[in-house]
């Protein structure tokens, strides 16, 4: 299982960085592994960051990416609301990318 | 993390078919990049009590293998030699004619002899000749027949995997030899030291302790169907009632659990409920068997029954009188073709009757299950929708039959008859690839992970090159089908080959045709976008 180096404690993540153990998740840990693939998170990406950790402590499991799309536009107007922005803040797509930094699992089965 | 890019369409399309001038016996295995999944996690196989669990590499040499592997699978082929009376006549019967060698779309998409029908076969074939044979005993490799090294196991993880159990080369073989039973063995060995890969164990973890694939709690379910059901209202002015759980319903609704959660699937779950509250059906969601997908097909048989078992323990509980089930293709297959050698009728359901045209299936006398879109096609045949297929004019369909429904279970037309109905352009792609000879969408049987990208996008090449004609030739825009993974791989397979083509559930066609009573005037569809002018010119 590889590991990633921060702040002096090795942080299991998996195949495709996505970090292992959920309370290893820090918000450095994601400036970190952002900083990384040479992206600097902004208030914007927050938004969405927090908006997937909050909804998975509740349901756990990622937001499909319609609900996403619905809640940013609540939250930071109905011109954000589409599935473009999150490209824009996300180029991998919101679903990877988004949830690597935000530290959760990524979903499996016909998906 | 460090990612590998694939090769773009126009190098990945140059396919070199020259077959080694070496004998294939002395080709080492390579395991490459972009072609094969993650291994299994410990986590996954051992919530399935599954042997060897531990977190490996298959990229690494080491793969933490029990020291007495060698006897385990011995052992375990002369135990299935007993059981699967199919295993042993295919280990026997292949005249290596070759018959099968170009019908698979791993083979056509990457020129590698090894995914040849024939010869990956060959690969688990050859052990046995050598340790299960008299000829292979004594003359080795003259008689086809090699010892197990760890070498060629690694080749049988490498290949099993590279094999979606899609069944068109058993179609062409003279001997209707299953080449799917053969790699559903290849990979029930594989799964006796731990050799499964994390996109199917993952999944068959999670649907054996939380009844789904994706690992959906109850409450996760309802909010997500209660979403589904505002966008409904906002779409169309018409509030959709669904029930979860509900004891007494005549009906148990069970479809894959990627309809709740990716896109395009999601619109596919949208069209469910909106049909069915349209018809008043009396039916009822689980949040307990809530999957109709099975992965534990692609790692076992005894692993299939245990996750098949929950729907009907579920039918029990609410006391249904019969099972509908949704979009889906590998579940169709276990239902059709294994559910009765593993459990016999189902005694305590009743023989399905649709209760909105009386019409009984007698097809599922046994299983007391009907496809969804069988049951909608009846529907339309007695004309108790109001449909106005107009409202899909922007579309060019065709439809690509998922290798389960069409070659597992002989269902050709009632498809076909379900989107003739609900949407005016319809084009087929050319014969050879639909039907019974329908090409693979090349991510079945559990592949449809991210990491063997380079993988899918060849297995999926035959079929987006017939996808590619019709585009070009009748400017097909959308790509329909009736299952979860075809929902889920096709998308990026059309963006890759053939850009310009989406994909589409046949339910999401069906409910944007479908005239609901007490609807608004309906201005988009299910995807939000503006429906086509009336009267005006489609893109056709």
């Amino acid at each position: 299982m590889p590991y990633l180096e921060f702040q002096g404690k090795q942080i299991e993540i998996d195949e495709d960085g996505y970090v292992v153990n959920l309370d290893d998740w820090t918000k450095e840990l994601a400036t970190f592994t952002s900083g990384k693939d040479g992206l600097t998170l902004t208030e914007n990406h927050w938004e969405v960051i927090n908006f997937l950790r909050d909804y998975y402590a509740k349901y756990q499991i990622a937001p499909m990416i319609k609900i996403l799309v619905k809640e940013i536009g609540k939250v930071m107007g109905p011109e954000k609301g589409n599935t473009k922005y999150l490209y824009e803040l996300f180029p991998d797509g919101p679903a990877k990318q988004a949830c690597r930094y935000a530290g959760l699992p990524k979903p499996t089965g016909c998906v | 993390m460090a990612k590998t890019k694939i090769p773009n369409p126009d190098e990945l399309g140059k396919i070199d078919y020259t077959p080694p001038k070496k004998h294939w016996m002395d080709i080492p295995v390579e395991i490459k990049p972009d072609m094969y999944c993650h291994g299994a996690k410990a986590k996954s196989l051992k919530v399935v009590d599954f042997p060897n669990a531990r977190d490996w590499t298959p990229a690494e040499a080491d793969w933490k293998l029990p020291e007495d592997w060698k006897k385990i699978v011995l052992e375990g082929i002369s135990e299935r030699l007993k059981k699967y009376r199919t295993f042993h006549v295919f280990m026997d019967i292949c005249v290596r004619c070759g018959a099968c060698a170009d019908k698979c779309h791993f083979f056509l998409g990457s020129g590698d002899p090894k995914n040849m029908p024939v010869l990956r076969a060959e690969l688990l074939r050859s052990v046995y000749r050598k340790y299960f044979t008299t000829g292979g005993k004594i003359f080795g490799k003259t008689a086809g027949a090699r010892e197990l090294t760890l070498d060629v196991l690694k080749e049988w993880w490498y290949y099993f995997y590279q094999c979606t159990e899609c069944r068109r080369c058993s179609l062409f073989c003279p001997y209707g030899i299953d080449q799917a039973e053969i790699t559903i063995i290849g990979r029930e060995l594989m799964n006796l030291l731990g050799l499964n890969i994390e996109w199917i164990a993952g999944p068959t973890a999670n649907c054996y302790m939380k009844g789904n694939h994706l690992g959906l709690e109850p409450h996760t379910i309802k909010s997500t169907i209660d979403f589904f059901v505002n966008d409904i209202e906002d779409i169309t002015g018409v509030k959709v009632e669904p029930t979860f759980n509900r004891k007494g319903a005549e009906i148990l609704f069970i479809t894959p659990s990627g309809d709740l959660f990716a896109d395009p699937g999601i619109y596919t779950a949208m069209g469910y409920l909106m049909l069915f509250h349209e018809l008043g059906l009396d039916y009822t969601w689980s949040t307990y068997a809530s999957e109709g997908g099975n992965f534990g097909f692609f790692t076992s048989n005894e692993m299939a029954k245990r996750l098949h078992s929950k729907i009907y323990a579920e039918a029990k509980r609410l006391g249904v009188k019969w099972i509908l089930g949704g979009e889906c293709g590998h579940m169709w297959r276990v239902w059709h073709q294994y559910h009765n050698t593993w459990f016999g009728p189902m005694d305590f359901l009743e023989e399905p009757v649709s209760p909105i045209t009386g019409t009984k299936f007698a097809n599922a006398k046994s299983t007391k299950v009907v496809h969804l879109v069988e049951f909608t096609a009846d529907l339309i045949k007695h004309g108790k929708l109001k449909l106005d297929p107009s409202r899909n004019d922007n579309l060019v369909v065709t439809f690509h039959d998922s290798c389960n429904t069409s070659r597992g279970m002989g269902f050709f037309e009632e498809p076909r008859y379900v989107i003739k109905n609900v949407c005016n352009h319809f084009h087929e792609m050319p014969d050879d690839t639909i039907r019974e000879r329908t090409f693979c969408c090349g991510s079945g049987s559990g592949l449809n992970a991210s990491e063997n990208m380079e993988l899918r996008m060849r297995g999926g090449f035959p079929r987006a090159n017939a996808v590619k004609f019709v585009h070009e030739k009748h400017g097909v825009n959308m790509l329909a089908n009736i299952c979860a993974i075809d929902r889920a791989a096709l998308p990026p397979l059309m963006d890759y080959w053939v850009p310009g083509v989406r994909v589409t559930g046949t339910h999401e066609l069906v409910a944007n045709a479908l005239v609901m009573k007490g609807e608004k005037e309906r201005t988009v569809n299910l995807r939000n976008e503006p429906l086509p002018e009336k009267g005006g010119d489609s893109d056709v």
